[in-house]
């Protein structure tokens, strides 16, 4: 998801075109990339739509149970969240992110790309390694009772706050990122003429960068409500169940799946409405767009207590939301392989590292493969209506997982059984589950949910190819699947690249589609921790969230290095 | 040249659609694989049969052929089943091959699975949910005399689909230097007034939870259970979904009363034998403790069905329960097993002789009773 963020700024760019297109009235048969466009879209939406359909028939028993009994609480605690994450990451993201670009202080230039860093540590492992922390008979309540005396009062973090604060933590990085570069991008004309007109820098920010900067925002503020929304492991732990939890208790805690079915469509309205928020924000990105490519701030050097307030907050941030979390998770790692049979403990840790490594594997090949077509399809056929099947087939990213892993194990068990059925009575064979049984259909859910990770950046490298190379290839002859292979797969291959290794990362950490869709035998790293968390074995845990944050860390580090390159640029200009 | 060139990229591209096809294929171990070479297997019979093997396919089905393996869906957690089950391989040369989840979880997919399921056998950690799974039809009836004689007739199902192999007995525990044990003598008594803002409980999700909350259903009808949870939820002060976390929350002084499976206190012990959380049998005066049954029973469509009941029995023996039972300190489900020296400390108990049967079929009322009562 996080490679969303590249090309937010683009897509309006795409709507333009496709309105021109529109209105040029260049309607034609359907040629066959835009077919295979129709494919991939049409796969993609089919388990969206099969959980939509339960929107249209209602069923007002099951509404009347669930009322009765915790959807009110779910609701309730999902819109909570979103609210206190959604104002959390904002404030935190924006606030450091003004701090690093306007003001140099001791340690500023590290901060910079250091406090994107959390990024590579998922909520919920955030989420259990505070609870070990900051519970009653964690270290640090204990040492304020030593302190204090035992009436040392500490908020809960099995609560509604604990999960704002652990979720604020990890998901800031989104606005920050985005915030960075908008400040980047467009402050200094601006902030400059503010100033020269006599505001404070304060009123300027308030009055005419922030703004300016505000689409950019609001599309890092999307992407954070469409994590929120996604989230099992984190709200499951905390005691503090959403929408998306919600399901999981419905159906296997109340064993009512009709029910969890209508959750999931209430769910999607929901996630609908982040969408919603997205796309017209993206509208507006023409705000970022248009102010020059800037040179940077002039920062202003911050000394005496200033200083050190601003290097205490970024060391604070960065200290409990990265540097706590993983030494906490090597300290475990070390001591369970240290005093426990490691031979034991390895020789599970590699059966969940194959599993892993070939789910994420998987997913993350086909689901570049699919984007290449899809884009290069795209591409091709100028269609407006294949572009509109492009936008379909990238809508996943906006789902939560367990809805697209209800809507992909509905089609797929009914296709199972009924395959089974038809060969049964004419050929005596049972084939068995052939797509609920093996990991096909479990991949089909990841490629539907991550699709568009892997399609944006195939997409941004794709675009970049001057259209001359290409006509140049047709010219001489070269059919497109031969230009394809030749011209324009080896000048994607680093977008292809970038695009596998977000997807195999973001299937790595998957919690709810896994447990939905595993097939015997597949326990990949993420499950590995939900399970030991869900007995309180923390330390247990430790080891595979550890590798989780490793393999996460290579890709926040792609991302820095684009992030600081552009914000470098800039400072040589000047 | 060009056509070469053409077909060879063609060929590529061939070629690695197969790769993925093929990989996705082969890790499809697990159902495909196996219905099809029963169907071989068979075929080898029918050509000693002298009858027409077209007619005789589906009837030779149940041919005896068993690869050395078994299959199984376990809600019993890793380092509670792991050295069972090598010791099991060791002795048997039978592999076993296991999947964790949730009780709720793992019947749901046998449901979905129906009789393409990969699982042989099905371990939970809740009879009710053993019980439920026998109702739904996802076990079958086993004939073992074995297991008949090894587990006593009110630890097994009355038509043979399952067997308890381990007893857990969850009941009150408490911080001595600050609760009176004599209070808190009975799950009632917890939803005394008295104990406001000073209780520790296990959320509602957890099946454990709602099975003792179907016994006081049992016990004292919907209402007056409801009206009890209802206490219960108004003493909480927090709820807290670890069992031993509430124990370690009790020795720190967060909150003084609980009610838990007494092998997380056990566990406890075995590293600090002064832990300071104490134990009492609840309900002694009355029906008794309430205890659950970790059991197994094998699944309706289980393709190594021979393999399956020999895990079980070898699970009953001597052998098997003090590995199964030993490794989480719980009470051995064989009456000739004595049970770990640490849990002996605590003396016999009198045990709710409650019908597995009767709790299993209340789970879902005991949820909506927990939801309706404000108990998260």
């Amino acid at each position: 998801m996080r490679s969303m963020i590249v090309p937010l700024t683009r897509r309006y760019w795409n709507v333009m075109l496709i309105k021109r297109q529109q209105l040029a009235g260049n309607w034609s048969l359907p040629d066959r990339w835009s077919i295979i466009a129709f494919l991939i879209a049409g796969l993609a939406l089919l388990p969206i739509a099969i959980i939509l359909r339960m929107l249209v028939q209602p069923a007002p028993d099951v509404w009347q149970h669930l009322w009765a009994t915790r959807l009110a609480e779910f609701l309730s605690n999902t819109v909570v969240l979103l609210i206190g994450v959604g104002l959390g990451t904002t404030l935190l993201g924006t606030a450091l992110a003004w701090l690093v670009t306007a003001y140099r202080f001791p340690g500023q230039r590290l901060f910079d790309w250091a406090l994107m860093l959390p990024m590579a540590v998922p909520s919920y492992v955030l989420a259990f390694v505070f609870m070990a922390t900051f519970d009653y008979a964690g270290p640090v309540q204990k040492a304020l009772r030593a302190w204090f005396g035992s009436s040392a009062w500490f908020p809960s973090i099995r609560s509604g706050g604990g999960a704002i604060f652990v979720m604020t933590l990890t998901l800031y990085p989104y606005v920050y990122l985005l915030a960075r570069a908008a400040f980047h991008e467009h402050g200094r004309g601006t902030f400059e003429v503010a100033r020269t007109l006599g505001v404070t820098r304060l009123q300027a920010f308030l009055r005419v960068v922030l703004p300016m900067a505000r689409p950019s925002l609001v599309a890092g503020l999307s992407l954070v409500l469409m994590e929120v929304l996604t989230d099992v492991g984190t709200v499951r732990f905390l005691n503090f169940p959403t929408l998306s939890d919600g399901i999981f208790r419905i159906w296997h805690g109340m064993m009512d799946r009709d029910a969890a079915l209508q959750s999931a469509a209430v769910l999607l309205l929901f996630a609908f409405g982040a969408l919603l928020i997205e796309r017209y924000t993206r509208g507006r990105a023409r705000y970022v767009q248009e102010g020059s490519r800037g040179h940077g701030l002039a920062q202003v050097p911050l000394t005496g207590w200033r200083a050190l307030a601003a290097t205490l907050v970024c060391s604070f941030v960065l200290a409990t939301a990265f540097l706590l979390p993983v030494s906490q998770l090597i300290q475990w790692s070390v001591h369970e392989l240290w005093h426990r049979m490691p031979e034991g403990l390895l020789a599970i840790y590699w059966r969940h590292v194959r599993a892993t490594l070939i789910l994420a594997g998987a997913g993350a090949v086909i689901s570049v493969l699919a984007a290449v077509l899809l884009a290069y399809g795209t591409h091709l056929s100028r269609s407006p209506v294949t572009r509109l099947a492009a936008r379909g087939a990238t809508l996943g990213y906006a789902i939560p997982g367990a809805v697209i892993g209800l809507g992909v194990l509905l089609p797929l068990s009914w296709l199972d059984h009924t395959l089974n059925d038809v060969t049964y009575q004419w050929w005596g064979v049972l084939p068995g589950l052939i797509f609920t049984g093996s990991i096909t259909g479990l991949i089909y859910a990841y490629v539907v949910r991550f699709m568009a990770v892997a399609h944006s950046s195939v997409e941004a490298s794709l675009e970049k190819i001057s259209p001359g190379i290409e006509a140049a290839a047709r010219t001489l002859g070269a059919r497109p699947i031969r230009v394809l292979w030749h011209v324009h797969l080896p000048l994607i291959r680093a977008g292809m690249l970038t695009g596998a290794a977000l997807v195999f990362v973001d299937v790595m950490k998957e919690l709810p589609i896994t447990l939905l869709l595993r097939p015997f035998g597949y326990e990949t790293l993420a499950l590995w921790i939900w399970q030991n968390v869900a007995e309180s074995l923390w330390s247990e845990a430790a080891l595979p969230a550890l590798t989780i944050v490793v393999a996460d860390l290579l890709v926040v580090g792609i991302l820095i290095r684009s992030a600081t390159l552009r914000g470098r640029h800039s400072i040589e200009r000047t | 040249m060009l056509f070469t060139r053409r077909k060879k990229a063609g060929i590529t591209l061939v070629g690695f659609i197969l790769l993925v096809v093929s990989l996705v294929a082969c890790t499809n171990q697990s159902a495909s694989q196996t219905a099809p070479q029963t169907i071989r297997e068979t075929v080898v019979v029918t050509q000693e049969v002298p009858v027409r093997e077209t007619v005789v396919v589906r009837e030779t089905v149940e041919v005896p052929v068993e690869e050395p393996i078994v299959y199984v869906y376990s809600a019993r957690h890793y380092g509670q089943m792991e050295t069972a089950f090598a010791e099991f391989t060791k002795e048997t040369g039978i592999e076993v091959r296991f999947t964790f989840g949730s009780d709720a979880e793992l019947r749901e997919r046998l449901k979905a699975e129906g009789r393409f399921t990969p699982a042989d056998v099905l371990f939970t950690v809740d009879a009710a949910n053993l019980w439920l799974a026998a109702q739904e039809g996802l076990l079958r009836p086993i004939n073992s005399d074995v297991l008949e004689s090894n587990i006593p007739d009110y630890l097994q199902d009355p038509s043979n689909q399952w067997y308890a192999l381990s007893l857990r007995v969850r009941t009150i525990a408490y911080h001595p230097d600050r609760v009176n044990p004599e209070e808190i003598a009975t799950y009632e008594s917890l939803a005394d007034p008295k104990w406001a803002g000073r209780i520790c409980w296990r959320p509602s999700t957890k099946s454990y939870t709602q099975s003792l909350v179907s016994s006081l259903i049992v016990h004292h009808g919907y209402d007056k259970a409801k009206e009890i949870v209802t206490g219960w939820a108004q003493n909480a002060k927090e709820y807290i979904d670890s069992d031993t976390r509430i124990l370690q929350t009790i020795a720190e002084g967060g909150c003084d009363i609980s009610v838990v499976n007494h092998y997380y206190l056990a566990r406890l012990l075995s590293e600090d034998a002064n832990y300071p959380v104490k134990l009492l049998w609840a309900n002694q005066a009355e029906q008794g403790v309430h205890v659950n049954a970790s059991g197994a029973g094998v699944t309706t469509y289980a393709r190594h069905p021979e393999n399956a009941i020999r895990l079980l029995e070898w699970l009953s023996t001597e052998r098997g329960q003090r590995l199964f039972a030993d490794s989480n300190f719980e009470y051995p489900a064989n009456p000739n097993v004595a049970p770990h020296e640490l849990i002996q400390q605590w003396g016999d108990f009198k045990r709710d002789t409650l019908q597995i049967s009767e709790i299993g079929s209340l789970q879902a009322d005991a949820i909506k009773l927990m939801n309706e009562a404000g108990y998260q």
